[in-house]
């Protein structure tokens, strides 16, 4: 009731705001992004309760679509017309943005010391003296499955690449069901849900993507090539005309039932709750023997900064140290569940399957996506060639050994590794 | 009025190019429209059914209905379109009027200055229009929505209208100057209405790009006041990728008020064409 | 039928003749300020380089990159073929059809023309939001709308994930975008057959030119200045394109970049795209070279088709 009287005397002062006649200590503050999808959770949930606790500062929650959104942000920021918080890409993307001066240096920030290094590190300075961005969650790879799919053909959930295979056979055998709802049309779906979701079990996570940074492996090594063998090996496994499979393609199928297992980013669970009529588990993409350690993309994915023009510095600050408490994480979390706080303080999550993700950060080793930090920065850019190639792989247009030349050629062209 | 006879095979075989033609062309948006008023199961199972009693569902007009003000939205596209539609017309045509009709030095530089703007995409100078709305404070307005497009529709006006007024007699003209018009006059009253279905043409040409542009409303006009239907209907589709039922429903509604304006337009651009013909 | 003349007139100089300066003022000043100084601002931005965030003069070196270095001159280069693969297709397909429908729309006494000529337009009413999504859903193997239908005479064997197949994306797209701008042609070439005076259709009947050789013989010649234009309008808007690729495939026009054009791979440089930053300095190289080819193309129509296209004034 309280919430619905505030949001309705603040409708009454933005009318009123617009005919210029707004109370002089009200500011209104614009935050900018790319997740239309959490429209609502903004409007209903996350931005009335912080109003209600500082009085005289109205936020709007406007965000442009994914695609474009980098582009526009970049103009209005070129242009000064840019909101007055900045959701953040991670890594080098918000980089150049603080080097330009777009964004503010917020490491003094209140409640930034909510978050660990490794939150932290996506929105940092390569010498980790400067933060940007306050973190807000990440996303963790792994496969969503349809239970009742799998109690019906007896399946068990496979721990192993064999067992997984094994899985998949018998889903194709059976004919019910498609047994992988994947799709190659939108590139990134093979890149981020095949290759970063499966691949961090054989370059050992963090371990594999620190010596492809230094430059002590290349992406010709065997273990950055093995999951291209294995993506390879998924087309007979995926629908008819995959090809030409969208993500909303590869998403109805599977909420429709009609796919029994679905490589996934925690991202999903949210809508799926909503669509899927089935019961749904998940597991973590399967290691190559039974008893291996396991690994998961745990990615540091979102997080929001202040405008270095912003004309209310000092209220955007206070929203900021706002996003970074506890307080909006537990809102953040259980809200968009598969959206998973980076804060500090352990987060309770309502959901089962939010749940279940995030079980696997006490089992298995964490890492961030492969090619996001450092090595996306030059041209030809390693992550858009990385969808290119994982969609040439799995069409069979492209060897995985080629692929991976490509690969490193391209990054070998501009990338110098510090010795 | 010569009576030449059509034989009957050949209306006949015209009417079968153009239905089949017509079929082709509208299709897509019917099943769009058809599907929309469909559940998600019908739309997925059988695509190419109209909706029956059991797959009937308004679910996605109630899911679109329930977001954002698309009635607000409508409103400022049609300001921006129609303002925008305004100057260029009439912007264009004056241009027009002084290559076609007169020669004077610099002639065809000038109509290549004015045809530049075809040859680069408009989107390049993004950065730099903000610049100049923010700095004249026209940020959020509907003003500089209607600067740009104004500006983007001239060229491809003027070159149209110039080709088409090459083609108005000059002994009309000079009919006119002999009894003392002056060029003002001779360009309202007599040009500008033998150039009607031209001007017709331009309209529509004009008009689908500016009532579809997602980038400068997106740029220049993102805020909910100023907000146009498509970047309206855009951010939607953000906001509900999965949902087809919603997309189906919003793309239908999109999809109406250009119709019906298109309809509207249409009836003028045939009878330009025709009164043009016909003198 | 009026003489037919060509463009001179022996109208005295006057002095000052200020009604032209009244005449070109508004649109000049519009178009100046708010396209050609924010463009040509952006387009020298291709003569600098971005070091140390601050814009250093390089002369020509961009332009050296985007030709000498295969980074960017394969995708360059295979954009550029793409886009003459793309208004192939449209000059081959879009135009002819569109000359067709005209004349048998033109054609008198022929019924309903007011209806399939709308229908026939309402395409190109539509945004690129619509058309990409509704093609995508035509030719999704997953919805079946279009194996469906293939089925249904016979085809479906013949049935491939188009859009996701890269030695056919490409062309399938042309043919969606010719689907969509159909109606300009045709409504250009239609005005232009409407504006032919009947006594010029009598004459020629007096004399027994009817059907197609009256099209032929009489029509067209009439309408060469209007095919002229929808031929040049074809021109820049294909080699300006990207509407459609961005919206159907992507940025970066999957598969493996088969449906890559000029448009999309300028967009992809200068704004950037997912972890590849922006580079307004490449962008504008490529946004030059797009100009110069698409200039080129219009100084050939200017000055030499246009020159010689015969006028006739009625």
């Amino acid at each position: 009731m309280k919430t619905k009287l505030l949001t309705a005397l603040l409708l009454g002062t933005s009318i009123l705001g617009t005919t210029g006649m707004a109370l002089a200590e009200d500011v209104t503050l614009n935050i900018e992004s790319w997740r239309g999808d959490d429209l609502t959770i903004w409007k209903d949930k996350l931005i009335p309760a912080f109003e209600a606790k500082n009085p005289g500062i109205k936020v709007v929650f406007a965000p442009s679509a994914p695609t474009e959104y980098d582009a526009a942000l970049g103009a209005k920021l070129a242009a000064g017309s840019a909101g007055d918080l900045i959701t953040c890409r991670p890594f080098d993307k918000s980089l150049e943005l603080f080097k330009k001066g777009n964004l503010a240096d917020i490491s003094s920030l209140p409640g930034m010391d909510n978050f660990s290094p490794v939150a932290k590190a996506a929105w940092q300075t390569d010498d980790g003296k400067s933060s940007f961005c306050v973190p807000m969650a990440s996303v963790i790879h792994g496969f969503i499955y349809n239970k009742d799919a799998f109690d019906k053909l007896g399946l068990k959930v496979p721990t192993t690449v064999e067992e997984f295979y094994a899985v998949l056979d018998k889903i194709k055998a059976d004919g019910t069901y498609i047994p992988m709802a994947m799709g190659t049309k939108d590139l990134w779906e093979a890149a981020t849900m095949g290759y970063q979701n499966i691949g961090p079990n054989y370059w050992k996570g963090e371990e594999g993507r620190a010596a492809l940074i230094k430059g002590e492996q290349k992406l010709t090594d065997p273990q950055w090539v093995e999951p291209f063998k294995e993506l390879a090996k998924w087309k007979p496994y995926l629908g008819d005309g995959f090809e030409a499979q969208t993500y909303p393609d590869s998403q109805n199928l599977f909420t429709l039932g009609r796919a029994a297992i679905y490589p996934a980013g925690s991202w999903e669970i949210g809508l799926f709750n909503t669509q899927a009529q089935f019961q749904m588990g998940a597991f973590p993409p399967p290691v190559q023997k039974a008893g291996d350690t396991c690994y998961i993309s745990d990615h540091t994915d979102i997080g929001m900064g202040l405008n270095a023009a912003s004309k209310h510095p000092e209220e955007a600050k206070k929203f900021l140290s706002w996003v970074a408490s506890p307080d909006f994480a537990t809102i953040y979390a259980n809200a968009l569940p598969g959206f998973f706080s980076l804060n500090s303080t352990p987060v309770k999550m309502e959901d089962p399957l939010a749940q279940e993700f995030v079980s696997w950060r006490g089992k298995c080793k964490s890492t961030i996506r492969s090619t996001y930090q450092i090595l996306s920065r030059g041209t030809p850019n390693l992550e858009n060639e990385t969808w290119v190639e994982s969609a040439n792989v799995i069409n069979g247009t492209d060897t995985p050994e080629a692929a991976a030349k490509k690969l490193q050629d391209g990054l070998d062209s501009w990338y110098k590794p510090a010795k | 009025m010569s009576t030449a006879t059509r034989s009957l095979p050949r209306t006949i075989g015209a009417h079968a190019i153009l239905i089949t033609y017509t079929v082709i062309a509208l299709f897509p948006v019917i099943l769009v429209v058809m599907n929309s008023f469909k559940s998600r199961a019908g739309i997925f199972g059988a695509p190419l059914t109209p909706p029956t009693p059991k797959t009937f569902d308004l679910i996605g007009y109630a899911t679109v209905f329930g977001q954002g003000d698309f009635f607000h939205y409508f409103q400022n596209s049609l300001v921006v379109t129609v303002a925008s539609l305004f100057f260029v017309l009439l912007f264009g045509a004056m241009a027009a009027f002084a290559l076609s009709e007169y020669r004077f030095r610099g002639n065809t530089l000038m109509g290549l200055y004015l045809a530049l703007g075809i040859m680069i995409p408009i989107r390049l100078g993004t950065v730099a229009i903000l610049q100049l709305m923010v700095a004249s404070g026209l940020v959020n307005t509907l003003t500089a929505l209607i600067l740009v497009y104004t500006a983007q529709g001239l060229p491809l006006a003027i070159f149209i209208l110039s080709e088409f007024m090459k083609q108005v007699s000059n002994d009309l003209k000079n009919a006119g100057r002999i009894d003392g018009l002056s060029e003002y006059t001779i360009f309202f009253r007599l040009v500008l209405p033998l150039v009607r279905p031209a001007m017709a043409t331009v309209a529509v040409f004009t008009m689908i790009p500016i009532w579809n542009d997602l980038w400068f409303p997106l740029i220049l006009a993102p805020s909910e006041e100023t907000k146009t239907v498509t970047l309206g209907a855009q951010l939607f589709l953000g906001q509900f990728v999965t949902n087809w039922n919603a997309i189906l429903a919003a793309l239908s509604l999109a999809i109406l008020p250009v119709l019906i304006l298109y309809v509207i337009f249409s009836r003028q651009l045939i009878r330009g064409i025709t009164s043009g013909a016909v003198k | 039928m009026d003489t037919e003349t060509m463009a001179a007139e022996t109208r005295a100089k006057r002095p000052i003749r200020w009604h032209v300066g009244v005449f070109l003022a508004p649109a000049v000043l519009v178009y100046t300020a708010f396209m050609i100084l924010p463009l040509f601002g952006t387009l020298q931005l291709s003569l600098f380089r971005n070091i140390e965030q601050s814009q250093v003069f390089v002369g020509f070196s961009n332009f050296r990159t985007l030709f000498g270095d295969p980074n960017w001159s394969v995708n360059f280069w295979n954009a550029l073929r793409n886009n003459v693969w793309f208004f192939i297709i449209h000059m081959l397909v879009q135009n002819p059809i569109g000359i067709l429908l005209a004349a048998l729309l033109s054609s008198p006494k022929l019924r309903f023309t007011a209806f399939y000529r709308t229908a026939i337009f309402v395409p190109t009413i539509l945004s690129f939001v619509i058309v990409g999504f509704a093609w995508k859903l035509i030719l999704s193997p997953i919805w079946g709308v279009a194996p469906h239908l293939m089925d249904f005479v016979g085809l479906k064997s013949f049935f491939t994930p188009w859009l996701g197949k890269e030695q056919y994306a490409l062309t399938a797209l042309s043919l969606v975008s010719v689907w969509q701008f159909v109606g300009i042609p045709m409504m250009l070439i239609y005005a232009a057959l409407l504006s032919i005076p009947d006594e010029v259709i009598e004459a020629a009947e007096c004399d027994g030119v009817t059907g197609m050789a009256q099209f032929w013989k009489i029509k067209l010649p009439l309408i060469l200045p209007s095919i002229g234009i929808i031929s040049i309008l074809t021109f820049v808007g294909n080699f300006n394109a990207f509407d459609l690729i961005y919206t159907a495939q992507g940025a970066l026009a999957g598969p493996n970049y088969s449906t890559d054009i000029l448009g999309t791979f300028l967009y992809r440089a200068f704004f950037g795209f997912q972890l590849q930053v922006g580079d307004p300095n490449m962008g504008a190289a490529i946004a030059t070279i797009m100009f110069l080819i698409i200039l080129a193309g219009v100084c050939v129509y200017l000055f030499l088709v246009q020159t010689r296209l015969r006028r006739y004034q009625f």
